[in-house]
Protein backbone atom coordinates (compact mmCIF):
# COMPACT_ATOMS: atom_id res chain seq x y z
CA UNK A 1 0.00 0.00 0.00
CA UNK A 2 1.32 3.40 -1.24
CA UNK A 3 0.78 6.90 0.86
CA UNK A 4 -1.05 7.77 -2.15
CA UNK A 5 -3.56 4.91 -2.47
CA UNK A 6 -6.93 5.64 -1.50
CA UNK A 7 -7.48 2.46 0.19
CA UNK A 8 -4.30 3.02 2.90
CA UNK A 9 -6.07 6.18 4.26
CA UNK A 10 -9.57 4.51 4.13
CA UNK A 11 -8.27 1.69 6.31
CA UNK A 12 -6.91 4.05 8.47
CA UNK A 13 -9.60 6.84 8.53
CA UNK A 14 -11.64 5.24 11.49
CA UNK A 15 -8.37 5.32 14.00
CA UNK A 16 -7.53 8.64 13.12
CA UNK A 17 -11.03 10.42 13.36
CA UNK A 18 -11.17 7.82 17.24
CA UNK A 19 -7.76 8.99 17.84
CA UNK A 20 -7.71 12.20 17.34
CA UNK A 21 -11.11 13.06 18.58
CA UNK A 22 -11.10 10.98 21.83
CA UNK A 23 -7.13 12.13 22.63
CA UNK A 24 -4.99 14.26 20.34
CA UNK A 25 -7.66 17.21 19.80
CA UNK A 26 -8.53 17.18 23.94
CA UNK A 27 -4.90 16.71 24.86
CA UNK A 28 -4.00 19.68 23.15
CA UNK A 29 -7.12 21.86 23.63
CA UNK A 30 -6.08 20.91 27.48
CA UNK A 31 -2.57 22.56 27.26
CA UNK A 32 -3.77 25.27 25.58
CA UNK A 33 -6.59 25.94 28.40
CA UNK A 34 -4.33 25.23 31.23
CA UNK A 35 -2.88 28.45 30.42
CA UNK A 36 -6.41 30.23 30.65
CA UNK A 37 -9.58 30.81 32.93
CA UNK A 38 -11.65 28.55 31.04
CA UNK A 39 -14.34 27.22 32.95
CA UNK A 40 -15.65 24.54 30.64
CA UNK A 41 -17.14 26.25 28.21
CA UNK A 42 -15.86 29.30 27.46
CA UNK A 43 -12.05 30.83 28.05
CA UNK A 44 -12.12 34.75 28.29
CA UNK A 45 -8.27 36.16 29.42
CA UNK A 46 -4.99 34.23 28.81
CA UNK A 47 -3.33 34.51 32.58
CA UNK A 48 0.22 32.78 31.71
CA UNK A 49 1.55 30.22 34.01
CA UNK A 50 -0.89 31.24 37.11
CA UNK A 51 -2.84 27.98 37.49
CA UNK A 52 0.72 26.67 37.72
CA UNK A 53 1.51 28.72 40.34
CA UNK A 54 -0.84 28.38 42.12
CA UNK A 55 -1.34 24.55 41.85
CA UNK A 56 2.39 24.21 43.40
CA UNK A 57 1.25 26.16 46.46
CA UNK A 58 -1.73 24.10 47.52
CA UNK A 59 -1.18 22.19 49.71
CA UNK A 60 -3.98 19.98 48.86
CA UNK A 61 -3.02 19.09 45.41
CA UNK A 62 0.99 18.88 46.80
CA UNK A 63 -0.16 16.22 49.61
CA UNK A 64 -2.00 14.58 47.36
CA UNK A 65 1.10 14.22 44.89
CA UNK A 66 3.48 12.76 47.90
CA UNK A 67 0.71 10.48 49.55
CA UNK A 68 0.32 9.64 45.39
CA UNK A 69 4.59 8.69 45.52
CA UNK A 70 4.66 6.97 48.74
CA UNK A 71 1.38 4.86 47.59
CA UNK A 72 3.39 4.19 44.29
CA UNK A 73 6.71 2.92 46.14
CA UNK A 74 5.42 0.81 48.63
CA UNK A 75 3.02 -0.93 46.55
CA UNK A 76 5.78 -1.21 43.90
CA UNK A 77 8.42 -3.17 45.99
CA UNK A 78 5.19 -5.25 47.34
CA UNK A 79 3.69 -6.40 44.33
CA UNK A 80 6.70 -7.51 42.27
CA UNK A 81 8.17 -9.70 45.77
CA UNK A 82 4.72 -10.47 46.04
CA UNK A 83 4.53 -11.37 42.18
CA UNK A 84 7.61 -13.01 41.80
CA UNK A 85 7.15 -14.91 44.33
CA UNK A 86 3.43 -16.34 43.70
CA UNK A 87 4.84 -17.00 39.85
CA UNK A 88 7.72 -19.11 41.51
CA UNK A 89 5.35 -20.94 44.36
CA UNK A 90 2.71 -22.12 41.02
CA UNK A 91 5.93 -22.92 38.58
CA UNK A 92 6.71 -25.53 41.08
CA UNK A 93 5.93 -29.19 39.97
CA UNK A 94 2.82 -28.95 42.18
CA UNK A 95 -0.86 -30.29 41.72
CA UNK A 96 -2.11 -27.69 42.28
CA UNK A 97 -0.48 -24.83 40.35
CA UNK A 98 -3.15 -23.95 37.73
CA UNK A 99 -6.04 -23.68 39.76
CA UNK A 100 -3.92 -21.51 42.04
CA UNK A 101 -2.64 -19.51 39.03
CA UNK A 102 -6.74 -19.21 38.21
CA UNK A 103 -7.36 -18.04 41.88
CA UNK A 104 -4.11 -15.01 42.22
CA UNK A 105 -5.18 -13.68 38.95
CA UNK A 106 -8.90 -13.67 40.15
CA UNK A 107 -9.11 -10.18 41.42
CA UNK A 108 -7.72 -8.86 38.52
CA UNK A 109 -10.61 -9.20 36.05
CA UNK A 110 -13.05 -7.43 38.76
CA UNK A 111 -13.08 -3.68 38.60
CA UNK A 112 -11.32 -1.71 41.45
CA UNK A 113 -14.62 -0.17 42.44
CA UNK A 114 -16.54 -3.15 43.45
CA UNK A 115 -13.34 -4.44 44.51
CA UNK A 116 -12.73 -1.54 47.11
CA UNK A 117 -16.38 -2.14 48.14
CA UNK A 118 -16.22 -5.32 49.21
CA UNK A 119 -12.61 -4.22 50.98
CA UNK A 120 -14.45 -1.88 52.82
CA UNK A 121 -17.03 -4.41 54.66
CA UNK A 122 -13.35 -6.38 55.22
CA UNK A 123 -11.41 -3.46 56.72
CA UNK A 124 -14.30 -2.25 58.57
CA UNK A 125 -17.00 -5.47 59.29
CA UNK A 126 -14.09 -7.90 59.83
CA UNK A 127 -11.49 -6.52 61.25
CA UNK A 128 -13.63 -4.94 63.83
CA UNK A 129 -15.04 -8.42 64.48
CA UNK A 130 -11.49 -9.79 64.79
CA UNK A 131 -10.51 -7.40 66.88
CA UNK A 132 -13.45 -7.95 69.13
CA UNK A 133 -12.01 -11.58 69.52
CA UNK A 134 -8.77 -11.56 70.03
CA UNK A 135 -8.31 -8.28 71.77
CA UNK A 136 -5.89 -7.27 69.01
CA UNK A 137 -6.64 -3.20 68.87
CA UNK A 138 -4.85 -2.30 65.84
CA UNK A 139 -7.74 -3.57 63.55
CA UNK A 140 -9.97 -1.25 65.26
CA UNK A 141 -11.08 1.73 63.15
CA UNK A 142 -9.66 0.57 59.83
CA UNK A 143 -9.70 3.45 57.22
CA UNK A 144 -10.70 6.38 59.63
CA UNK A 145 -7.18 7.28 60.26
CA UNK A 146 -4.85 8.60 57.65
CA UNK A 147 -2.50 5.65 57.75
CA UNK A 148 -5.07 2.69 58.20
CA UNK A 149 -6.45 4.32 54.51
CA UNK A 150 -3.14 4.33 53.52
CA UNK A 151 -2.24 0.47 53.99
CA UNK A 152 -5.75 -0.45 53.17
CA UNK A 153 -5.46 0.69 49.57
CA UNK A 154 -2.04 -1.17 49.77
CA UNK A 155 -3.19 -3.94 50.46
CA UNK A 156 -6.41 -3.86 48.31
CA UNK A 157 -4.04 -2.89 45.46
CA UNK A 158 -1.28 -5.42 46.46
CA UNK A 159 -4.28 -8.36 46.30
CA UNK A 160 -5.92 -6.94 43.42
CA UNK A 161 -2.31 -6.65 41.15
CA UNK A 162 -0.22 -9.52 42.59
CA UNK A 163 -1.83 -11.95 39.95
CA UNK A 164 -1.23 -10.34 37.00
CA UNK A 165 2.45 -9.19 37.60
CA UNK A 166 2.39 -12.89 38.77
CA UNK A 167 1.88 -13.84 35.24
CA UNK A 168 4.16 -11.58 33.74
CA UNK A 169 6.99 -13.45 35.98
CA UNK A 170 5.81 -16.57 34.65
CA UNK A 171 5.82 -15.27 31.48
CA UNK A 172 10.12 -15.15 31.96
CA UNK A 173 10.42 -17.98 33.86
CA UNK A 174 8.59 -20.29 31.21
CA UNK A 175 11.28 -18.98 29.37
CA UNK A 176 14.09 -20.01 31.37
CA UNK A 177 15.70 -23.64 29.40
CA UNK A 178 15.50 -26.67 31.83
CA UNK A 179 18.61 -27.48 30.73
CA UNK A 180 20.08 -24.78 32.16
CA UNK A 181 18.50 -25.32 35.99
CA UNK A 182 19.32 -29.50 35.58
CA UNK A 183 23.33 -28.82 34.41
CA UNK A 184 23.35 -26.51 37.53
CA UNK A 185 22.23 -29.23 39.48
CA UNK A 186 24.68 -31.86 38.70
CA UNK A 187 27.18 -29.29 39.45
CA UNK A 188 26.26 -29.17 43.16
CA UNK A 189 24.08 -25.95 42.83
CA UNK A 190 21.99 -25.38 45.82
CA UNK A 191 18.46 -24.34 45.33
CA UNK A 192 19.26 -20.88 46.51
CA UNK A 193 22.22 -20.79 43.99
CA UNK A 194 20.25 -21.98 41.00
CA UNK A 195 17.76 -18.95 42.07
CA UNK A 196 20.52 -16.16 42.94
CA UNK A 197 22.58 -17.40 40.01
CA UNK A 198 20.24 -18.57 37.15
CA UNK A 199 16.76 -17.51 37.50
CA UNK A 200 17.03 -14.01 38.98
CA UNK A 201 19.26 -12.91 35.91
CA UNK A 202 17.05 -14.22 33.36
CA UNK A 203 14.37 -13.16 34.69
CA UNK A 204 15.83 -9.21 35.18
CA UNK A 205 13.93 -8.15 32.26
CA UNK A 206 10.35 -8.82 33.86
CA UNK A 207 11.42 -7.29 36.76
CA UNK A 208 11.94 -3.80 34.71
CA UNK A 209 8.99 -4.46 32.94
CA UNK A 210 6.55 -4.74 36.01
CA UNK A 211 8.37 -2.31 37.87
CA UNK A 212 7.45 0.25 35.49
CA UNK A 213 3.94 -1.41 34.61
CA UNK A 214 3.27 -1.11 38.89
CA UNK A 215 4.20 2.62 38.21
CA UNK A 216 2.58 3.78 36.33
CA UNK A 217 -0.42 1.89 37.59
CA UNK A 218 0.31 3.28 41.09
CA UNK A 219 0.04 6.51 39.86
CA UNK A 220 -3.42 6.65 38.16
CA UNK A 221 -5.01 4.48 40.50
CA UNK A 222 -9.25 6.44 40.82
CA UNK A 223 -11.26 3.53 41.43
CA UNK A 224 -10.12 2.07 44.55
CA UNK A 225 -9.52 5.30 45.93
CA UNK A 226 -12.87 6.24 45.03
CA UNK A 227 -14.50 3.38 46.71
CA UNK A 228 -12.00 2.37 49.79
CA UNK A 229 -11.53 5.32 51.72
CA UNK A 230 -13.32 8.36 48.86
CA UNK A 231 -10.06 10.10 49.95
CA UNK A 232 -10.81 10.10 53.71
CA UNK A 233 -10.50 11.29 56.52
CA UNK A 234 -9.99 14.55 55.90
CA UNK A 235 -8.91 14.35 52.16
CA UNK A 236 -6.02 12.39 53.23
CA UNK A 237 -5.72 9.53 51.47
CA UNK A 238 -6.86 11.75 48.20
CA UNK A 239 -4.37 10.37 44.98
CA UNK A 240 -3.59 12.78 41.90
CA UNK A 241 -6.08 11.35 39.81
CA UNK A 242 -9.01 11.79 42.19
CA UNK A 243 -7.70 15.36 43.44
CA UNK A 244 -7.88 16.35 39.60
CA UNK A 245 -11.58 14.86 39.18
CA UNK A 246 -12.46 16.73 41.89
CA UNK A 247 -11.05 19.75 41.16
CA UNK A 248 -12.68 19.77 38.03
CA UNK A 249 -16.46 18.13 38.87
CA UNK A 250 -16.91 19.20 42.17
CA UNK A 251 -15.03 22.40 42.25
CA UNK A 252 -15.56 23.25 38.75
CA UNK A 253 -12.67 24.81 38.28
CA UNK A 254 -12.01 23.53 35.11
CA UNK A 255 -8.63 25.52 33.74
CA UNK A 256 -7.03 25.07 37.12
CA UNK A 257 -7.80 21.06 37.13
CA UNK A 258 -6.45 21.03 33.46
CA UNK A 259 -3.14 22.98 34.16
CA UNK A 260 -2.97 19.79 37.71
CA UNK A 261 -3.50 17.24 34.52
CA UNK A 262 -0.89 18.56 32.44
CA UNK A 263 1.82 18.11 35.66
CA UNK A 264 -0.02 14.54 36.22
CA UNK A 265 1.38 13.60 32.09
CA UNK A 266 4.30 14.80 32.77
CA UNK A 267 5.06 13.15 35.84
CA UNK A 268 3.14 9.61 33.91
CA UNK A 269 5.29 10.21 30.93
CA UNK A 270 9.07 10.80 32.81
CA UNK A 271 7.70 7.52 34.51
CA UNK A 272 7.29 5.54 30.52
CA UNK A 273 9.82 7.19 29.05
CA UNK A 274 12.42 6.20 31.69
CA UNK A 275 11.27 2.74 31.26
CA UNK A 276 11.57 3.15 27.07
CA UNK A 277 15.12 4.69 28.10
CA UNK A 278 16.10 1.58 30.07
CA UNK A 279 14.88 -1.14 27.68
CA UNK A 280 16.81 0.07 24.85
CA UNK A 281 19.89 0.34 26.82
CA UNK A 282 19.23 -3.33 28.18
CA UNK A 283 18.87 -4.51 23.99
CA UNK A 284 21.60 -2.81 23.03
CA UNK A 285 24.15 -4.62 25.84
CA UNK A 286 22.46 -7.85 24.87
CA UNK B 1 16.59 -40.13 50.20
CA UNK B 2 17.48 -36.94 48.40
CA UNK B 3 13.94 -37.76 46.21
CA UNK B 4 12.19 -38.52 49.53
CA UNK B 5 13.64 -35.02 51.05
CA UNK B 6 12.31 -33.29 47.64
CA UNK B 7 8.75 -34.67 47.69
CA UNK B 8 8.24 -33.25 51.47
CA UNK B 9 9.17 -29.89 50.18
CA UNK B 10 7.20 -30.26 47.25
CA UNK B 11 4.37 -31.18 49.85
CA UNK B 12 4.98 -28.37 52.07
CA UNK B 13 5.20 -25.86 49.47
CA UNK B 14 1.76 -27.40 48.11
CA UNK B 15 0.51 -27.01 51.50
CA UNK B 16 1.71 -23.20 51.71
CA UNK B 17 0.21 -22.63 48.01
CA UNK B 18 -3.17 -23.84 49.46
CA UNK B 19 -3.21 -21.99 52.23
CA UNK B 20 -2.70 -18.61 50.27
CA UNK B 21 -4.98 -19.53 47.83
CA UNK B 22 -7.81 -19.73 50.61
CA UNK B 23 -6.57 -16.22 51.75
CA UNK B 24 -6.58 -14.45 48.18
CA UNK B 25 -10.56 -15.99 48.29
CA UNK B 26 -11.13 -15.37 51.89
CA UNK B 27 -12.60 -11.81 50.74
CA UNK B 28 -15.35 -13.53 48.52
CA UNK B 29 -15.83 -16.31 50.67
CA UNK B 30 -16.74 -13.35 53.29
CA UNK B 31 -19.14 -11.40 51.19
CA UNK B 32 -21.14 -14.29 49.62
CA UNK B 33 -21.80 -15.98 53.02
CA UNK B 34 -22.66 -12.42 54.87
CA UNK B 35 -24.84 -11.98 51.57
CA UNK B 36 -26.80 -14.75 53.01
CA UNK B 37 -27.60 -12.67 56.43
CA UNK B 38 -29.94 -11.15 57.80
CA UNK B 39 -29.43 -7.35 58.85
CA UNK B 40 -29.18 -8.10 62.68
CA UNK B 41 -27.14 -11.36 62.07
CA UNK B 42 -24.43 -9.31 60.35
CA UNK B 43 -24.43 -7.01 63.50
CA UNK B 44 -23.76 -9.63 66.18
CA UNK B 45 -21.01 -11.08 64.43
CA UNK B 46 -19.64 -11.47 60.38
CA UNK B 47 -17.25 -14.31 60.81
CA UNK B 48 -19.48 -17.25 61.76
CA UNK B 49 -22.71 -18.93 59.13
CA UNK B 50 -25.56 -17.30 58.53
CA UNK B 51 -28.27 -18.39 61.41
CA UNK B 52 -30.59 -18.59 58.97
CA UNK B 53 -30.10 -18.56 55.42
CA UNK B 54 -31.82 -15.73 53.70
CA UNK B 55 -32.28 -15.09 49.69
CA UNK B 56 -34.20 -11.77 50.04
CA UNK B 57 -31.13 -9.74 50.29
CA UNK B 58 -30.52 -10.92 46.96
CA UNK B 59 -33.85 -9.92 45.49
CA UNK B 60 -33.95 -6.94 46.71
CA UNK B 61 -30.17 -5.95 45.42
CA UNK B 62 -31.59 -7.45 42.25
CA UNK B 63 -34.54 -5.35 41.74
CA UNK B 64 -32.51 -1.93 43.14
CA UNK B 65 -29.56 -2.92 40.55
CA UNK B 66 -31.92 -2.75 38.16
CA UNK B 67 -29.94 -5.71 37.29
CA UNK B 68 -30.86 -7.11 34.24
CA UNK B 69 -30.76 -3.67 32.21
CA UNK B 70 -27.51 -2.21 33.48
CA UNK B 71 -26.39 -6.03 32.56
CA UNK B 72 -27.61 -5.35 29.45
CA UNK B 73 -25.80 -1.81 28.97
CA UNK B 74 -23.03 -3.09 30.25
CA UNK B 75 -22.73 -6.00 26.97
CA UNK B 76 -24.28 -3.62 24.70
CA UNK B 77 -21.48 -1.18 25.63
CA UNK B 78 -18.71 -3.46 25.62
CA UNK B 79 -19.75 -5.59 23.05
CA UNK B 80 -20.28 -2.89 20.42
CA UNK B 81 -17.06 -1.45 21.74
CA UNK B 82 -14.91 -4.52 21.02
CA UNK B 83 -16.23 -5.07 17.81
CA UNK B 84 -15.28 -1.83 16.50
CA UNK B 85 -12.11 -1.82 18.47
CA UNK B 86 -11.00 -5.36 16.91
CA UNK B 87 -12.81 -3.99 13.42
CA UNK B 88 -11.13 -0.55 12.77
CA UNK B 89 -7.77 -1.82 14.52
CA UNK B 90 -6.70 -4.67 12.12
CA UNK B 91 -7.35 -2.57 9.55
CA UNK B 92 -5.12 -0.12 10.58
CA UNK B 93 -2.52 -2.07 11.78
CA UNK B 94 -2.84 -4.10 8.84
CA UNK B 95 -2.49 -0.86 6.24
CA UNK B 96 0.37 0.48 8.48
CA UNK B 97 2.44 -2.67 8.51
CA UNK B 98 2.05 -3.10 4.40
CA UNK B 99 3.39 0.43 4.20
CA UNK B 100 6.66 0.66 4.70
CA UNK B 101 7.39 4.25 4.06
CA UNK B 102 8.41 7.21 6.29
CA UNK B 103 4.71 8.71 6.71
CA UNK B 104 3.47 5.30 7.70
CA UNK B 105 6.00 5.14 10.52
CA UNK B 106 5.47 8.18 12.02
CA UNK B 107 1.70 7.80 12.20
CA UNK B 108 2.35 4.16 13.87
CA UNK B 109 4.89 6.22 16.02
CA UNK B 110 2.05 8.87 17.22
CA UNK B 111 -0.39 5.86 17.99
CA UNK B 112 1.57 4.39 20.14
CA UNK B 113 3.04 7.78 21.77
CA UNK B 114 -0.81 8.42 22.66
CA UNK B 115 -0.72 6.05 25.30
CA UNK B 116 1.93 7.73 27.43
CA UNK B 117 -0.84 10.07 27.75
CA UNK B 118 -3.08 9.10 30.82
CA UNK B 119 -7.07 9.38 31.52
CA UNK B 120 -7.51 12.33 33.48
CA UNK B 121 -5.64 14.46 31.12
CA UNK B 122 -7.50 14.52 28.07
CA UNK B 123 -10.97 13.33 30.52
CA UNK B 124 -12.12 17.53 31.25
CA UNK B 125 -12.20 18.66 27.37
CA UNK B 126 -13.41 15.79 26.25
CA UNK B 127 -16.37 15.70 28.36
CA UNK B 128 -16.36 20.02 27.38
CA UNK B 129 -16.14 19.12 23.59
CA UNK B 130 -18.88 15.98 23.39
CA UNK B 131 -21.02 17.63 25.65
CA UNK B 132 -20.83 20.81 22.95
CA UNK B 133 -21.68 17.96 20.31
CA UNK B 134 -24.61 16.68 22.59
CA UNK B 135 -22.30 13.14 22.24
CA UNK B 136 -22.87 12.43 26.02
CA UNK B 137 -24.19 9.03 26.02
CA UNK B 138 -24.04 5.45 24.59
CA UNK B 139 -22.74 6.20 21.30
CA UNK B 140 -20.47 9.00 22.10
CA UNK B 141 -19.16 6.74 24.93
CA UNK B 142 -18.52 3.61 22.42
CA UNK B 143 -16.13 6.00 20.29
CA UNK B 144 -14.25 7.16 22.83
CA UNK B 145 -13.24 3.57 23.93
CA UNK B 146 -12.51 3.25 20.19
CA UNK B 147 -10.67 6.43 20.58
CA UNK B 148 -8.42 5.01 24.21
CA UNK B 149 -8.61 1.69 23.05
CA UNK B 150 -7.15 1.66 19.53
CA UNK B 151 -3.59 2.45 20.15
CA UNK B 152 -2.57 -0.68 21.93
CA UNK B 153 -4.35 -2.58 20.14
CA UNK B 154 -2.91 -1.19 16.69
CA UNK B 155 0.37 -1.98 18.14
CA UNK B 156 -0.78 -5.83 18.85
CA UNK B 157 -1.93 -6.27 15.84
CA UNK B 158 0.72 -4.59 13.59
CA UNK B 159 3.06 -6.58 15.99
CA UNK B 160 1.29 -9.77 14.32
CA UNK B 161 1.48 -9.00 10.81
CA UNK B 162 5.00 -9.13 10.31
CA UNK B 163 3.92 -13.16 10.48
CA UNK B 164 1.43 -12.97 7.85
CA UNK B 165 3.26 -12.95 4.84
CA UNK B 166 3.26 -10.82 1.82
CA UNK B 167 2.68 -13.06 -0.92
CA UNK B 168 -1.09 -13.95 0.79
CA UNK B 169 -1.77 -10.27 -0.32
CA UNK B 170 -0.17 -10.31 -3.88
CA UNK B 171 -1.91 -13.61 -4.89
CA UNK B 172 -5.62 -12.41 -3.63
CA UNK B 173 -4.91 -9.42 -5.37
CA UNK B 174 -3.63 -11.37 -8.55
CA UNK B 175 -6.72 -13.09 -8.25
CA UNK B 176 -8.86 -10.21 -8.91
CA UNK B 177 -9.81 -9.30 -5.28
CA UNK B 178 -9.36 -5.62 -3.85
CA UNK B 179 -8.16 -4.09 -0.98
CA UNK B 180 -10.72 -4.58 1.38
CA UNK B 181 -11.95 -8.01 0.17
CA UNK B 182 -8.00 -9.34 0.63
CA UNK B 183 -7.80 -7.96 4.16
CA UNK B 184 -10.91 -9.77 5.27
CA UNK B 185 -11.34 -12.89 3.67
CA UNK B 186 -7.02 -13.61 4.03
CA UNK B 187 -5.70 -11.69 6.32
CA UNK B 188 -8.62 -10.84 9.09
CA UNK B 189 -9.06 -14.94 9.63
CA UNK B 190 -4.98 -15.30 10.23
CA UNK B 191 -4.96 -12.71 12.73
CA UNK B 192 -7.60 -14.47 14.65
CA UNK B 193 -4.94 -15.59 17.91
CA UNK B 194 -4.31 -12.19 18.43
CA UNK B 195 -7.62 -10.88 18.20
CA UNK B 196 -8.47 -13.01 20.98
CA UNK B 197 -5.67 -10.98 22.68
CA UNK B 198 -7.57 -7.78 21.60
CA UNK B 199 -10.86 -8.81 22.66
CA UNK B 200 -9.74 -9.82 26.27
CA UNK B 201 -7.40 -6.87 27.04
CA UNK B 202 -10.45 -4.29 26.25
CA UNK B 203 -13.26 -6.58 27.58
CA UNK B 204 -11.64 -6.26 31.11
CA UNK B 205 -10.96 -2.68 31.62
CA UNK B 206 -14.35 -1.47 29.21
CA UNK B 207 -16.64 -3.74 31.39
CA UNK B 208 -14.94 -2.76 34.57
CA UNK B 209 -14.50 1.29 33.51
CA UNK B 210 -15.89 3.60 36.05
CA UNK B 211 -14.77 6.96 35.77
CA UNK B 212 -15.62 7.70 32.47
CA UNK B 213 -19.20 6.03 32.03
CA UNK B 214 -19.77 8.30 35.03
CA UNK B 215 -18.92 11.39 33.10
CA UNK B 216 -20.75 10.49 30.25
CA UNK B 217 -24.21 8.22 30.77
CA UNK B 218 -26.93 9.17 32.79
CA UNK B 219 -28.23 7.27 35.78
CA UNK B 220 -30.75 5.45 33.12
CA UNK B 221 -28.40 4.17 30.82
CA UNK B 222 -25.48 3.39 33.82
CA UNK B 223 -23.72 0.49 33.34
CA UNK B 224 -23.12 -2.41 36.41
CA UNK B 225 -20.14 -0.56 37.52
CA UNK B 226 -21.96 3.17 37.41
CA UNK B 227 -25.00 1.24 39.01
CA UNK B 228 -23.10 -0.61 42.16
CA UNK B 229 -21.41 3.02 42.62
CA UNK B 230 -24.91 4.67 42.59
CA UNK B 231 -26.38 1.77 44.72
CA UNK B 232 -23.72 1.60 47.45
CA UNK B 233 -24.06 5.36 47.98
CA UNK B 234 -27.74 4.35 49.04
CA UNK B 235 -27.25 1.36 51.27
CA UNK B 236 -24.16 2.55 53.23
CA UNK B 237 -24.13 0.46 56.64
CA UNK B 238 -26.52 -2.10 55.06
CA UNK B 239 -24.28 -4.34 54.74
CA UNK B 240 -26.75 -7.62 53.95
CA UNK B 241 -27.86 -5.90 50.90
CA UNK B 242 -24.60 -3.94 49.53
CA UNK B 243 -22.51 -7.54 49.88
CA UNK B 244 -25.66 -8.61 48.02
CA UNK B 245 -25.65 -6.46 45.27
CA UNK B 246 -21.13 -6.93 45.11
CA UNK B 247 -22.18 -10.51 44.50
CA UNK B 248 -24.64 -9.81 41.83
CA UNK B 249 -22.63 -7.31 40.27
CA UNK B 250 -19.25 -9.72 39.94
CA UNK B 251 -21.32 -13.11 38.99
CA UNK B 252 -20.93 -12.26 35.41
CA UNK B 253 -17.24 -11.66 35.34
CA UNK B 254 -16.55 -15.11 37.60
CA UNK B 255 -18.90 -17.09 35.24
CA UNK B 256 -16.68 -15.77 32.32
CA UNK B 257 -13.69 -16.54 33.84
CA UNK B 258 -15.11 -19.75 34.51
CA UNK B 259 -15.09 -20.69 31.42
CA UNK B 260 -12.33 -18.83 29.18
CA UNK B 261 -9.59 -19.03 32.00
CA UNK B 262 -7.15 -20.17 30.27
CA UNK B 263 -7.25 -17.52 27.05
CA UNK B 264 -7.29 -15.24 29.34
CA UNK B 265 -4.37 -15.47 31.51
CA UNK B 266 -3.06 -16.11 27.96
CA UNK B 267 -4.14 -13.10 26.61
CA UNK B 268 -3.08 -10.74 29.45
CA UNK B 269 0.23 -12.16 29.67
CA UNK B 270 0.68 -11.37 25.71
CA UNK B 271 -0.26 -8.08 26.03
CA UNK B 272 1.57 -7.29 29.06
CA UNK B 273 5.01 -8.73 27.87
CA UNK B 274 4.69 -7.00 24.38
Amino acid sequence: MQNRSLSFWLFLTPVIMGLGIVVVIPFLYGLFYSFTDWNGITANAFIGFENYINLFQESEFMDSIWFTVKFAVVTVILLNIMGLGLALLVTRNIKSGNLLRTVFFMPNLIGGLILGFIWQFIFISVFGDIAGLTGIEGLNGWLSTTNTGFWGLVILTAWQMAGYIMIIYIAYLENIPKELIEAAKIDGASSFQRFKNITFPLVAPAFTVSMFLTLSMAFKIYDQNLSLTNGGPFNSTQMVAMEIVRTAFSDNQMAYAQAKAVIFFLIVAVIALTQVYYNKKREVEM
Amino acid sequence: MKKNKEKRNLISIEILGLLLGLIWIAPFYLMIVNAFKTKRDIFSGVLGFPEEVVFSNFVEAFIDLAFLKSLFNSVLITGLSIAIIILFSSMAGYALARNKSKLSGVIFFIFVAAMLIPFQSVMIPLVSIFGQADMLNAGGLIFMYLGFGCSLSIFLYHGAMTGISKSMDEAAIIDGANRFQTFWYIIFPLLKPISVTVAILNVIWIWNDYLLPSLVLSESNATIPLKMFYFFGQYTKQWHLALAGLTIAILPVIIGYFFAQKQIINGVSEGAVK
